[in-house]
Parts: structure tokens; sequence; C-alpha cells
């Protein structure tokens, strides 16, 4: 039982640390998708020569700081807009081999918590095709669902809901 | 006579040679006309710490299909057979009767005597007597409310069994187990990640349950006895909705190590993995029927999610469900004839339906809007589900014709995701 608790803590502390990364994300995604799409080209370089201080994933001027496709009631498939960004990232991967993202898939909070896990999964698995689909192998892409059980948004109405609907790319580490 | 079976070390034995009086009780339909019934304090119990004659009241009126009548007032307070006269009875209205005494003896146990009289007839139903510990004083209420349920309704009572469901409170989730009724409840798992998915095994003794505390959802089997708990599955992606089989020598599970979310079955020790379902969608929330040939379960493989059944070899699949766009999470009944599930009727309206296999008939059942997880009474008489009121988790119970309706549960935080037990074999 202590090896439990003790295993359940450091799961805890570990989902503390990698919440914090996600509550630090600009909720722009889908606001500023204009400027997203505009940086695209010029941010999606393979960034060999990436400066030591600068970070690109956290940068809040390069696309890949941000993370999160957003989903219609009941979809799974990634809009047009997320495009760009779910590209810069899988190009970001294809030139980090050793770099590794999860994919998490989120619903908001109605109907069935197990339909919503497969849900959850399926949001996750259409931004790891995409990737696939722009190169990157399955062995630096893992998914995985939350389903309505890790709300980024807690009210009980559209404005949460639509928060919800959600994949987030986390790197490995972060 | 289930009954008997329920009776887990409390000496019994028959009082006098029971009549056997033919029931004078008409019964038309479930709280179309309720029994009335009085159930008069047993002698000796206002010395114990908890009564029973409260506790055997409560569950025949929660099954809205008994009508509790006052005793109070009737002078001498019968205790024995010689004790009545039924024309106090009959003037009240109540059509049946529950005398008897609980007193304590020299060893310290204390010994429950207990009679159904028919207050029309005037004749004996039933008595029993019992000698228990203390301990076992409500036990032995839901055990007497259950020997009046069945011998009245002719229906099995399932006032002894108990009930799983989740707690969220913040952050903090805690599985829970309780009686039927909503006491005693035990954590059975505290954690600081999500808890989903509940599921009895058929002996009542071990719970299934989806667990996130290892940054996904794995499947694990722990016992109620021992709390010693075992990982049933954590393949590759997610691991989720556990379902045993009607002998527990397996369970249906659904795994995505393969792709999307598909249902396999796995031997108990968490060996043999199998895969049933080949579809390119969803397909989860498996359920066995009864008698362990066929599973139920939720795939949107057509578009949207709707309840399908397959051969328990995974053959076979065929759509039940044809109104609306959303139909989830079915448990088949326990006499395998119909089939509960959770209808979205509008975009946020959620509501328990019940539908029979055979006619393909389907009826909603609640009036709640956001209903999930309907799970049957053993005797398959009620529902009992989640539902929100007032912005909280609550646990409800609708009877399987939709005419009673009971809130279950007030207790703090969130409650969700429950899962009424098996009846107890022993």
């Amino acid at each position: 039982m202590k090896k439990v608790l003790l295993s359940t803590l450091l799961v805890s502390l570990l989902a503390a640390c990698a919440g914090q990364d996600v509550k630090d994300q600009p909720q722009a995604a889908v606001e500023d998708r204009a400027a997203a799409q505009t940086q695209a080209g010029a941010d999606a370089k393979p960034t060999g020569q990436q400066s030591v201080t600068a970070n690109p994933l956290k940068d809040p001027s390069n696309i890949l700081s941000k993370r999160s496709v957003y989903y219609d009631l009941d979809k799974s498939d990634v809009k047009a807009e997320y495009k760009p960004m779910v590209e810069a990232h899988s190009k970001y991967l294809t030139s980090h081999k050793d770099a590794k993202v999860a994919v998490q898939g989120n619903t908001d909070e109605r109907g069935s918590h197990e339909y919503n896990i497969a849900l959850g999964n399926r949001r996750a698995d259409s931004v790891k095709n995409m990737m696939n689909v722009y190169g990157v192998p399955n062995s630096q892409i893992e998914t995985v669902s939350f389903g309505e059980e890790k709300p980024r948004a807690t009210c009980h109405d559209e404005s949460c809901w639509k928060e919800n609907r959600r994949s987030d790319i986390v790197y490995q580490g972060e | 006579m289930i009954f008997r079976k329920l009776l887990v070390g409390a000496a019994w034995l028959l009082l006098a040679p029971l009549a056997h009086a033919a029931l004078t009780i008409e019964i038309v339909g479930s709280g179309a006309n309720q029994i009335p019934i009085s159930v008069v304090p047993f002698a000796g119990e206002n010395a114990l710490p908890q009564g029973i004659t409260a506790v055997i009241a409560a569950d025949l009126q929660r099954s809205g299909l008994f009508k509790i009548v006052d005793p109070a007032g009737v002078r001498p307070e019968p205790h024995e057979l010689a004790e009545v006269n039924y024309p106090d009875w009959r003037t009240r209205g109540a059509d049946a009767l529950a005398v008897g005494s609980a007193l304590p003896r020299s060893d310290g146990k204390l010994e429950v005597r207990f009679r159904l009289l028919d207050a029309v007839k005037q004749a004996q139903l039933d008595a029993y007597s019992y000698v228990i510990d203390r301990a076992q004083t409500r036990a032995t209420a839901h055990k007497i409310a259950d020997l009046i349920y069945e011998k009245l309704t002719g229906d099995v009572g399932v006032f002894s069994t108990r009930i799983a469901y989740i707690v969220k409170s913040r952050s903090h989730y805690e599985l829970q187990v309780a009686d039927a009724d909503g006491y005693g409840a035990q954590t059975v798992l505290a954690s600081k990640e999500p808890i989903i998915s509940p599921s009895w095994s058929p002996n009542g003794a071990k719970l299934a349950y989806v667990s996130f505390e290892r940054k996904k959802p794995i499947i694990y089997v722990q016992s109620l006895v021992s709390s010693q708990r075992q990982v049933l599955a954590q393949f590759k992606g997610n691991n989720s909705a556990p379902a045993w089989s009607p002998d527990g020598k397996q369970l249906a599970i659904v795994l995505t190590k393969d792709g999307s979310s598909q249902i396999y079955l796995i031997n108990a020790d968490g060996s043999g993995v199998k895969r049933l379902s080949y579809s390119s969608g969803i397909d989860t929330e498996p359920s066995f029927s009864p008698d362990g040939a066929a599973i139920i379960f939720t795939s949107d493989r057509g578009g949207s999610p709707q309840i399908y059944r397959m051969s328990v070899s995974g053959s076979g699949a065929q759509r039940l469900t044809f109104e609306g766009n959303y139909n989830v999470s079915p448990r088949f009944s326990p006499d395998g004839k119909s089939f509960t599930f959770i209808q979205r009727v509008s975009g946020s309206s959620f509501h328990v339906a019940l539908q029979d296999l055979a006619s393909g008939q389907m009826q909603v059942l609640t009036d709640t809007r956001m209903d999930e997880a309907p799970s049957f009474a053993p005797n398959g008489k009620m529902l009992l589900y989640a539902t929100e009121i007032g912005g909280r988790g609550v646990l409800a119970a609708v009877s399987s014709d939709g005419r009673v309706k009971q809130r279950l549960s007030t207790q703090a935080g969130d409650v969700r995701e429950p899962e009424w037990g098996p009846l107890l074999k022993n």
C-alpha cells in the first residue's frame, strides 16, 4: 500500500508540473489564428541553428508555443486553421529526432465518461495522423485521452465546453 | 429461496409452522398500487444504538411499492402474534403488518424475532428469528425488508445489496462502496487523479475500475475483502470500460493498443487478451448479457454513437437503437430481455432510457437532464444513475417502469459513475 501511495504522490507531482505548462500557455490558439498562420512559413523551418537562449517551443512569438487544437461538438477532425500549427510541430519533430510529444485528447463534460475517453482518444489520434502525414514517425508521438476527466475550464456552459474540446501537444520533459 | 442464501453468519430458524396464506394484496404494476403496511416498533428496539423498524420502513417506502401506515397510538403495541388486534390495523388501512422484538441474550448477542402478518386474512405470512452481533443490526433490518418485499411483491428484494460510485471533491477522487440506501459508505480507493467506471464482480467480492493515477487510463481489479489490487490491463494507449462476464472469469474491456477504441476480452487475472470487435470507429462500454452469450456496446461505426449487440465471439454485430444521434452507456437488464442506455435528446439533455429487445420499443424513464451511467438493481426493478441537480453531481434511481423516482444522495461533493452491486450468494 505504501508503494501505491508513493507512486500516486509522484504522479501527482508530475501532474502538477505538467499542468503548469499547460496553464501557462496563452489560451489564444483560437483567437490568434491569423498571427499563427502568417508565422507558419518562417518559424516552421528546421531550427537546427536555434539560439542558446531562445527555446522556440516557449517563445510566445513562435507558432511552436501554440499547442492546442480545438474541435466542434462530437467532432474529432483537425480544422484547417490548426494545420499550420500541427505542421510546424511536425517539422520541429522531424528535425529533432530525440524530441517526443504526447498528444492529449480532451472532451467537454457532457455525455458518457467512457465514450468521452474514446472520443478524446480519436481527437489525439487525428493530430497524430496529421503529424504522420508530415513525416513524424509514431516512435516520436504518444497519444493519451483524458476524456472529460481533466477539464481546463470548469464552468457548465458552452464558453467552457468549447475550451475543453481540445487536444494538447506536450513535449517530453515539459 | 434467495433470502436464506443472504443470511451470512446469522443463525436463523423458522418460528411457528407457516400458514403460507395466499396473498390478498394485489400488485398492479410498480408504484401503481402501493401496498399499505405498518411496521410496528420492535420490543426492545429503543435500547439499541440504531433502530430496526425505521430502516425496514424506509427501505420499503423507497421502493415505491409500499405505503407506510403510521403505527403510532395503537395500544398495546403488538410484538407477538397474540397481541395483534387485526381490526386496529384494518381501521388504519394497513393490509400487512410487521411485528417483532430485538432482545439481548445472556451471551451479549441480540435475538431479533419478526413476523409478517396479513391484516386482511388475519393470518401469518412469514416468521423468522435471527441471533446476531449488534453490529449486524442494520444488515438484519435490510434482510427483513427483503423478506417482506419478496413475500408481498413476488420479486427478490435488493435492500441488502451495495452500490459503488465515485465522489469528486475539488481534485480529490474517492471510489466508495455503500449499502443500497447510501449508509455505511467506505472508501475503497482515494486518489488525486480521476477514477471512473467501477464494475462489480458477479460475487460482489471485487471491483474493477479505471484510474488515471499513472497519467493515463489503466484498469485495476481490487478485492473488497483484502483491499489488495492488481493491474488488469495497462497496454499502450487507453485501457478502460471494464465489464465482468457473468461467470466472473473474464472481463470485456476497451483498449486502443491497435488504434481506435475497440472491445477485447481478458481473463480476470490479466492474461489472455483477445480482440473482439473490428471496426474503424469507436467501440466501447461493453455489457454482457446475463447468459454470457452476447455483448451490447456503444459504437459510432454508423456515424453517430448508437447501441449494438454482438455475440461474445465478436460476430454478428447488429444495431439496436435508431432514435436520436447519441445513444450510449448500455446495460443489459438482469433478465436479459431489455437494456438501459443514455439518450441525448437535445444538445445538453441526457435521459435514462429502456428498450425492449424483442419489440424494439423504447421508453425514456427520467425527466432529469444530465443523466449518466445507468445500472440495474439485481432484481431489475430499479435503475441507479448519476445526474446533476443544482450544478452538483448526485445519484438518483428510477423504477424500470418510470413511475417511481428517487434521489439517492445528498452528501457533499460530486457523486458520479454509480454501479449497483450484485445479490450476495454465500
